[in-house]
């Protein structure tokens, strides 16, 4: 693809920009408006009815420890449901990532190398799903229904069910890097997920693959027309949800030196909630980063403010709920408006 | 004089489907042909075989003289082919300047996007050939949010924008109010005085007539018959256009 073009910049030096209007930014920004909206809202409602809670920065440690297990994955899953696919067999990839990881260290004695084998698997098993999906065109709800079991049978099968300690990871100097806290306080996690953040961002926003990414999920006809290489753009996408899934199941294990063979399993729906929340459209074509970002801190924060509230922890789901069908009337709201 | 582009004996087959069978076709530099034919005569068919979009199922296609073995789209666009689609190939959802640069976005290293310089360079051509003094209408804008006409519009600067030397126009005129339509054939006649070559596809026999310098007729994919406009009247081409569509014969 050239990008070679008359020089013709130079006939005007006229700008494009128009002076700063408010509703213009807010017509441009709605979506993402509408979900700060909602996360700032909620936080306000927290903590007036849990002031406890909420004022002191434990709950906030508590949050950042554990929710990139999750967020981490909903950024490259934003990508995937904004170009029209979608993924159900990532929480099984962070369980397949890990059976290589203990495969490599059994063979290699080395932590790294067992990390990179575990990526690597990540890569694989995105490279395969969107394998399955462009060539023979399944789609890839259904697709990834059957790889969603397929891998984690795999793991069951090569571990016999069996779970184990990963104690040996402490010594590692990895371990400090992926789950160490900073200052005692700050976990490294949330540095990965701030980091996966950004750049998921300048890819999405700022590189040819994520202007792709957006062109296939709103009209892959004109998009096959024009020449961009769709088939090619969705398999990258799957290898990049791979590849984070796995570097998250290592995340997670790490957290708690020790190997679950259902590391994973409730993380799908978190996941997929995180994104929708977001503001990103399951038709494709619509989303951004920064709403799954606080999307998933929604979802994270409200197990703990139920019960901070005062409420059962019975009310979770029935929140979680309430919370994720407004959310998503109000996205849909809001791009009617903006058209 | 050597042609800009031609087609020998090309054949395209879906299936049991040939939409095309062994059709000739040539394309002088500096020339306005205009494809007539009637739904489904494959006139879509042929200019998606020019674009690269489809692979001829047997034939060759030459440019410049030169023969192309197989022509992709970004291969067809180096070499100098742009279209305006039926279909017009907009992702609605989208900015203006993402539609503008629509699979050729302008890059600095490693792929990074040159945001700045496509908007600015939507600016320009907005402002200066769509004519959009609409000052609702500016980079920033969802192109779902178009007039037919601006739609049109942003599929043909596009096309524009990128150095094309032969730009083929797909049912241009399409949902097109009558003020579109007439700047449209002022568009194409541009084309022809830039020294540029057009393919003109529609089935309405008057705007073809009026730009075209050629008209080939299509039929049941195979090439009915050929004239210059100059040669024939409007009453007579129309006479013959329903001779074709009736018996499959132009005499």
């Amino acid at each position: 693809m050239s990008s070679e073009t008359k020089d013709i910049t130079s006939e005007t030096s006229q700008s494009y920009k128009q002076p700063f209007s408010l509703s213009r930014f807010a017509r441009t920004y709605a979506s993402q408006l509408g979900i700060l909206g909602v996360f700032f809202g909620l936080w306000l409602i927290f903590i007036f009815s849990a002031p406890n809670t909420f004022l002191k920065p434990q709950i906030y440690y508590a949050f950042m420890s554990t929710v990139p297990f999750f967020a981490m994955m909903a950024v490259p899953l934003t990508m995937l449901v904004i170009a029209g696919e979608m993924d159900l067999s990532f929480p099984s990839t962070m369980a397949m990532g890990m059976v290589a990881f203990l495969w490599a260290h059994e063979y290699t004695s080395s932590v790294p190398l067992a990390f990179l084998a575990a990526l690597a698997t990540g890569v694989f098993i995105g490279w395969l799903n969107g394998l399955i999906v462009v060539k023979f065109g399944i789609p890839s709800l259904v697709a990834t229904i059957g790889t969603q079991f397929f891998w984690r049978g795999a793991v069951l099968v090569l571990s016999q069910g069996m779970s184990g300690s990963l104690i040996y990871v402490r010594d590692s100097l990895l371990y400090p890097i992926l789950v160490g806290k900073i200052g005692g306080y700050f976990p490294m996690q949330m540095v990965w997920l701030i980091v996966i953040t950004i750049l998921g961002w300048v890819l999405l926003n700022r590189h040819r693959f994520g202007a792709h990414i957006y062109l296939i999920g709103d009209n892959v006809a004109s998009a096959n027309l024009m020449g961009i290489n769709t088939g090619r753009t969705r398999i990258q996408a799957f290898m990049l949800l791979g590849l984070v899934a796995a570097f998250a199941g290592v995340v997670a294990s790490f957290h708690v030196a020790f190997f679950w063979p259902s590391l994973g399993e409730g993380y799908l729906m978190r996941t997929l909630a995180s994104v929708f929340l977001g503001g990103t459209s399951v038709f494709g074509g619509v989303g951004t980063i920064l709403g799954t970002f606080l999307g998933s801190f929604i979802i994270g924060a409200i197990e703990a403010a139920t019960v901070a509230v005062g409420l059962t922890g019975y009310w979770t789901q029935l929140i979680y709920g309430l919370i994720i069908v407004l959310s998503v009337i109000m996205h849909t709201f809001l791009r009617k408006r903006v058209e | 004089m050597e042609y800009c582009l031609e087609l020998k004996n090309v054949t395209k087959s879906f299936g049991e489907v040939r939409a095309l069978e062994n059709v000739d076709f040539q394309l002088n530099p500096n020339e306005v042909v205009g494809l007539l034919g009637d739904n489904g005569a494959g006139k879509s068919t042929l200019i998606k075989i020019i674009t690269g979009y489809y692979q001829p199922t047997s034939g060759e296609i030459y440019f410049n003289g030169e023969k192309i073995d197989h022509l992709t789209v970004p291969k067809a666009r180096e070499l100098g082919v742009e279209t305006v689609y039926q279909e017009r190939a907009l992702a609605e959802l989208q900015t203006l300047w993402r539609n503008i640069f629509l699979g050729r976005e302008l890059t600095t290293r490693w792929g990074f996007l040159d945001v700045e310089k496509m908007r600015h360079e939507t600016y320009r051509l907005m402002s200066q050939s769509m004519g959009f003094t609409s000052s609702a209408v500016n980079p920033e804008s969802h192109v779902g949010t178009f007039s037919g006409g601006e739609k049109q519009g942003v599929a043909i600067v596009r096309a524009l924008y990128f150095d094309a030397e032969i730009i083929i126009l797909d049912e241009p005129t399409m949902g097109l109010s009558l003020k579109e339509t007439a700047k449209l054939v002022h568009f194409v006649r541009d084309i022809k005085a830039a020294g540029k070559s057009a393919i003109f596809i529609d089935h309405n026999v008057l705007h073809v007539y009026n730009v075209a310098d050629r008209v080939v007729v299509i039929d049941r994919g195979r090439i009915a018959g050929e004239f210059l406009t100059q040669d024939i009247t409007l009453d007579h081409l129309m006479e013959k256009m329903i001779r074709v569509a009736e018996t499959g014969s132009l005499d």
